[in-house]
């Protein structure tokens, strides 16, 4: 069955919301992931418990803490709205911290296995040369960790197109705000007929898993010819 | 100078030395375990010893009572790997200058690296690999170079192919150089200051020539690399293909090909391949035979090694028990030493 415009708007939605979770998570999840991999300070075993807890708790119970904490009458929603008019509450910006939340596990630990494969007697070479930790970051560890870095952003798209516990308990299910493809084929099968457009929706969402997958192998391929592998 | 005193436990053993590196080049020279590249990772900063002070020049780079410790990338020290350790993701021009570009010319050229610019380290071979490496530590503009076994993972031909640039390293600049080694040939070399390790202490340390050739020395170099080292300069090629060296104190015929006549010259001879004689030989093939003066005896259960003088230079030779006894050797007695031509290879002559 031929998807709807409100399919459609799903889909476009679930783009939008996926791409802005990888990209604002990116950073901290590159931080995470160096800090688990390299740090040597105290509370780094809490840092992996904080990082992983969205991975094991249900996703409601993540959604639900996520509505505590950021909805509008929670302590950070609220001072996010009165400062910088950031509302998450039933709004596209939610879906999009419920996706960047679940995802994060699985895109530090891709990172982190990235960065652990390089080899640390490189940055010390680095550092006899004059580098600070910095500067061997970018052009040392990161350069040779970017297939596994690329493999976490991508891990991490791919789980904020398809979750959908969090985000529903926490922003609700409201079509061009929140409802991306897991909720639009939610509804769809609450809906007496609404079967085949379900079936549809998977499909995309299918192809989109794939296509994701063939680009994380094409960007590995042509790291490793570059000879960063 | 380089100065570096430090303690530092490990799990199986400990470290607990001092020694002073002058300009030139000073050889840790120790078997493998000893202690010699946690030494140089001390003095690079990338191994923190529990006690200490390293101070190069009039730099304090470590200092545990001072509680001071500058990091690695602060330390102004260039640093050859054994395993060469080339980003992998960068051309050797990339690795070259990622350190900075001093005398970048200058050192492509000495190196003969001009061919490798647009190259990956995966592509190169060992001793280019080796030299690409020392060419970028060169690049940083350190004040002091650090080199742990850089000819260790090498073949003798590959060896023989960097040991020139060495040299030259060491007797045309002023950059002290700190060597790790646990191979004679290199030491009797390369090195001008010598520091014998064993178990993590410093057993002796010195100028090489003078380590070298004290009968003391012998067990802590091992029997069979026991040797002195003759400095000298060529004095003559003769037709059969044999060179002369001149040295303070007589010549000495070994097989060529030697440098340019006038050419200073280092030769190791090694203490097992001296012959002793109370009288002057007469009707043997050995083409050696040198008056020399007993100074020294060091006695060990196998042999005894015996410190000799010729002119101002120092030899070594070492005899078993019997022999000894049957010479009657004794400080101060006149002799002959003979030494096979053929017994010096062409890796025991350096510059």
């Amino acid at each position: 069955m031929p998807l709807g415009p409100a399919e459609w708007e799903a889909v476009r939605l679930s783009l939008w919301v996926a791409l802005w979770a990888t990209a604002c998570s990116l950073p901290l999840g590159l931080i995470c992931a160096y800090a688990l991999a390299r740090g040597r300070f105290r509370g780094r075993g809490v840092l992996n418990i904080l990082v992983h807890l969205p991975l094991i708790m249900p996703p409601v119970v993540t959604g639900y803490l996520l509505l505590l904490t950021f909805g509008r009458r929670g302590p950070v929603g609220g001072f996010l709205e009165q400062a910088f008019g950031l509302v998450f509450a039933f709004n596209w910006t939610g879906a999009a911290l419920a996706a960047a939340v679940m995802g994060f596990p699985l895109m530090v630990r891709a990172m982190r296995l990235g960065i652990d494969a390089v080899d640390q007697r490189l940055e010390q070479a680095a550092a006899t040369l004059g580098a600070s930790r910095w500067r061997i970051f970018v052009t040392v560890t990161l350069p040779l960790a970017l297939p596994g870095v690329l493999a976490g952003a991508i891990l991490g798209f791919a789980k904020g197109l398809g979750e959908f516990g969090a985000t529903i308990t926490f922003v609700s299910n409201i079509p061009g705000q929140t409802r991306t493809i897991p909720l639009a084929i939610d509804a769809a099968l609450d809906v007496p007929g609404g079967a085949p457009l379900a079936l549809s929706l998977a499909l995309v969402s299918l192809g989109l898993a794939a296509l994701a997958l063939i680009a994380s192998e094409w960007l590995a391929r042509r790291l490793s010819d570059r000879g960063a592998l | 100078m380089l100065s570096v005193a430090l303690r530092h436990a490990f799990a199986d053993f400990s470290l607990d030395l001092g020694f002073e590196a002058p300009a030139g080049l000073t050889v840790l020279f120790g078997p493998s375990g000893s202690g010699k590249t946690s030494v140089v990772n001390g003095v690079a900063g990338l191994l923190r010893p529990d006690a200490g002070r390293i101070v190069l020049g009039d730099r304090v780079l470590f200092d545990h009572d001072g509680g001071l410790n500058l990091p690695t990338h602060r330390r102004h020290i260039g640093y050859v790997f054994q395993d060469a350790r080339l980003f992998p993701h960068m051309t050797v021009a990339a690795n070259l200058t990622y350190g900075g570009s001093h005398d970048r010319a200058n050192i492509i050229d000495l190196l003969g690296l001009a061919d490798l610019l647009h190259r990956r380290p995966a592509t190169l071979s060992g001793g280019e690999k080796q030299r690409v490496a020392l060419g970028r530590a060169l690049m940083s503009d350190p004040e002091l170079l650090l080199m742990d076994e850089p000819l260790a993972g090498l073949d003798t031909p590959r060896k023989a192919e960097i040991m020139p640039y060495i040299e030259a390293l060491r007797d045309r600049t002023g950059l002290p150089i700190l060597y790790v080694s646990h191979d004679v040939g290199e030491v009797a070399r390369l090195a001008t200051t010598l520091v014998l390790i064993d178990r993590g202490r410093v057993t002796r340390a010195g100028p090489v020539d003078a380590v070298l050739a004290d009968p003391a020395s012998v067990p802590l170099m091992g029997p069979r690399d026991a040797g002195a080292v003759i400095r000298g300069t060529v004095a003559a090629h003769d037709r059969d293909g044999l060179g002369v060296v001149a040295f303070d104190g007589g010549r000495l015929i070994l097989p060529g090909p030697l440098g340019p006549v006038g050419a200073a010259v280092r030769v190791r001879v090694a203490a097992q391949d001296v012959i002793l004689s109370l009288t002057a030989p007469t009707g043997i093939s050995a083409l050696n035979v040198l008056p020399v003066t007993v100074t020294g005896m060091q006695g060990g259960a196998a042999g005894v090694a015996v410190g000799l003088r010729v002119g101002n230079t120092a030899l070594l030779a070492r005899v078993t028990r019997r022999s000894a006894d049957a010479l009657g050797l004794v400080a101060g007695q006149q002799m002959f030493a003979i030494l096979k031509a053929n017994a010096i290879a062409p890796q025991d002559v350096g510059t």
